[in-house]
């Protein structure tokens, strides 16, 4: 059951095949038994789950349901629930119980899927391994020694387990694109303004997007119908029209322009993993589409400029944690100073405080200029870069990361190696694109992931070159053995 | 490159964080190696290229001033640490 579609759990539960409470039932199974060992929950939640199923139940009898009606969902625990302990892998918020849903979390509600549970994540989803959490490093369900990418882990984790049928997630660096790379699934981090922010616990707000990670390209646009939306609520919500993005999965692609970045198949692109995108890129063309080659010059310099933008945008969010309205406070604090920072070194972990510093550094008078307006001014280099492939190119295609995921505990010893693992997904958040990871094969055992680029609000040609791919191949479709 | 202990002190003030005396060289190494990587900039020149705030440059929608929240303090105070009579307390400030 757990290796089905979302569209054949639809048949299943339309049919009354199995009610949404006997599936539910069964993810909650699977949790309890094989989550100890993979930690991709935070807190599960099943009696939540189990009265959202027998809700969706009861739409089905009665025949109002919607196409995602009583299917289970897990969401990244830096979506606010509430009433569920919302945490962000933070033992800052050990004890939050969120008192309102976020409106990712609202929409996924309406349409009547049941809440599994929380996902852990990279704590403030500061991390590319999932080894910063407070509730201890998630494993990747293709080799329980290596890590499941980050900061969406869990979530990448919990679907490939066949955990969860889909989960949400969040990208700020490729949160979304690089565990779902690392873990085999498909996810697709949306235009920036696309999903609203509203109760997504911001770390850098210019560059933060929600979306969906799930088994294949069709599965992920169908749980984006329900995500993506304008937000009031979200000051850089976009207000237009949200296309049906499962209308257009089987369009032909003979004759789409794909790019190639030259920068993102060069040294440093490990060769195991360069194969399997070039026999993915092979496979496109084969459907029609014609290969091109295009350039973007300022790669290098997104990793820079994303690690001033982004630390400084969170020294300025994550100042909101000061033990005064909730969060972690310290014991027999002398004063308000004292509380301060004993509250917020006791509360963050090692990352989360380098990444607050480095930031708080970077804005601090007399390195503005060099260092954060410098930073400012390469996003914009970066983006135009991007503009101008565009012009030649409908897609861009590449690898999501230059290897396959590494073993836990190897890159943690040194920030800086970690940061530079993000070179291939960084640009696009500093541009605001859409990007999605796609299964492309397997290297020594481990997945690899084609990374799609596209224009501005091209998520729907993004989902249809993915689908397309995955009508003529079956990587998405291999599961580890403990999803089978 | 790695910073002095002082500046790292002159940070973790800024960032209001305590830092322990023992963990400061450590942090002195890992954000020296921080600030090697932002010279990486230092590579392009950036003359005359306008800073870019966010992707989409659109600008700030505004809303009218109306009241749209509505008072709900007892919730948000349940998850506060210490809260009496409606107020949030915090240590002394003022002798």
């Amino acid at each position: 059951m757990h290796t089905l579609s979302l569209t054949q759990l639809r048949e299943k539960l339309d049919a009354r095949e199995i009610s949404s409470v006997e599936l539910t039932q069964h993810y909650l199974e699977r949790i309890e038994k094989l989550d100890p060992e993979l930690n991709s929950f935070i807190t599960v939640t099943p009696e939540v789950a189990l009265e959202m199923a027998k809700m969706a139940d009861a739409a089905i009898a009665e025949g109002s349901a919607g196409p995602l009606t009583g299917i289970p969902v897990a969401h990244k625990d830096l979506f606010t629930t509430d009433g569920i302990r919302t945490t962000c892998a933070s033992r800052m918020l050990d004890n939050f119980i969120a008192p309102y849903d976020a409106h990712v979390v609202e929409k996924i509600k309406q349409a009547g899927m049941p809440i599994l549970g929380k996902t852990n994540m990279d704590e403030f989803a500061m991390g590319s391994s999932n080894e910063t959490s407070y509730y201890g490093p998630v494993r990747n369900p293709w080799d329980i020694n290596a890590v499941p990418g980050g900061s969406s882990g869990g979530s990448a984790a919990a679907v490939a387990a066949g955990l969860t049928p889909v989960a949400t997630g969040s990208d700020t660096g490729g949160s979304i694109r690089q565990p779902a790379g690392f873990c085999g699934i498909t996810g697709i981090k949306p235009t920036y303004g696309l999903v609203s922010r509203y109760g997504m616990i911001a770390y850098a707000s210019s560059f933060d997007q929600g979306g969906p990670m799930a088994r294949s390209a069709e599965d992920a646009a169908l749980l984006l119908n329900a995500m993506a939306g304008f937000d009031r609520r979200d000051s850089t919500s976009i207000d237009a029209e949200i296309p049906d993005y499962t209308a257009t999965l089987n369009d032909d692609i003979s004759g789409l322009k794909i790019g190639l970045p030259k920068e993102y198949f060069g040294e440093g692109l490990d060769e195991g993993v360069a194969r399997a995108v070039q026999a993915a890129v092979a496979e496109l063309e084969k459907l029609g589409a014609e290969i091109v080659e295009v350039s973007l010059p300022n790669t290098e310099l997104a990793v820079p400029a994303y690690y001033v933008l982004a630390p400084a945008e969170a020294s300025s969010n994550l100042a909101r944690y000061d033990g005064v309205r909730y969060g972690h406070r310290c014991e027999n604090p002398k004063d308000l100073k004292d509380m301060y920072r004993r509250s917020r070194a006791e509360g963050f972990g090692e990352e989360v405080k380098r990444r607050i510093m480095v930031g708080a550094y970077a804005l601090s008078a007399g390195y503005y200029d060099a260092y954060y307006l410098k930073a400012q001014k390469l996003r914009r280099l970066v983006r135009d870069d991007f503009l101008k492939a565009f012009e030649q190119c409908d897609v861009i295609a590449g690898p999501v990361a230059p290897t396959v995921a590494w073993n836990l505990g190897e890159k943690s010893d040194d920030p800086v190696s970690m940061y530079l693992a993000d070179l291939y997904t960084i640009p696009v958040n500093l541009a605001g694109l859409p990007g999605m990871s796609v299964p492309a094969g397997l290297h020594n055992g481990r997945p690899v992931g084609l990374q799609l680029v596209g224009p501005y609000f091209s998520e729907a040609k993004l989902l249809n070159v993915a689908h397309r791919f995955q009508q003529a191949t079956d990587w998405h479709r291999q599961s580890p053995e403990l999803a089978k | 490159m790695s910073l002095s202990i002082e500046e790292v002190d002159k940070i973790a003030a800024l960032a209001a964080i305590a830092i322990e005396e023992d963990a400061r060289p450590a942090y002195a190494r890992q954000l020296g190696r921080v600030l090697e990587l932002f010279a990486r900039m230092e590579a392009v020149d950036t003359e005359g290229v306008e800073p870019l705030a966010h992707p989409l440059e659109m600008t700030q929608r505004l809303r009218p001033d109306e009241v749209t929240e509505h008072d709900q303090h007892e919730k948000f105070q349940k998850l506060a640490p210490k809260v009496e009579a409606g107020l949030y307390l915090v240590p002394q400030v003022i002798e």
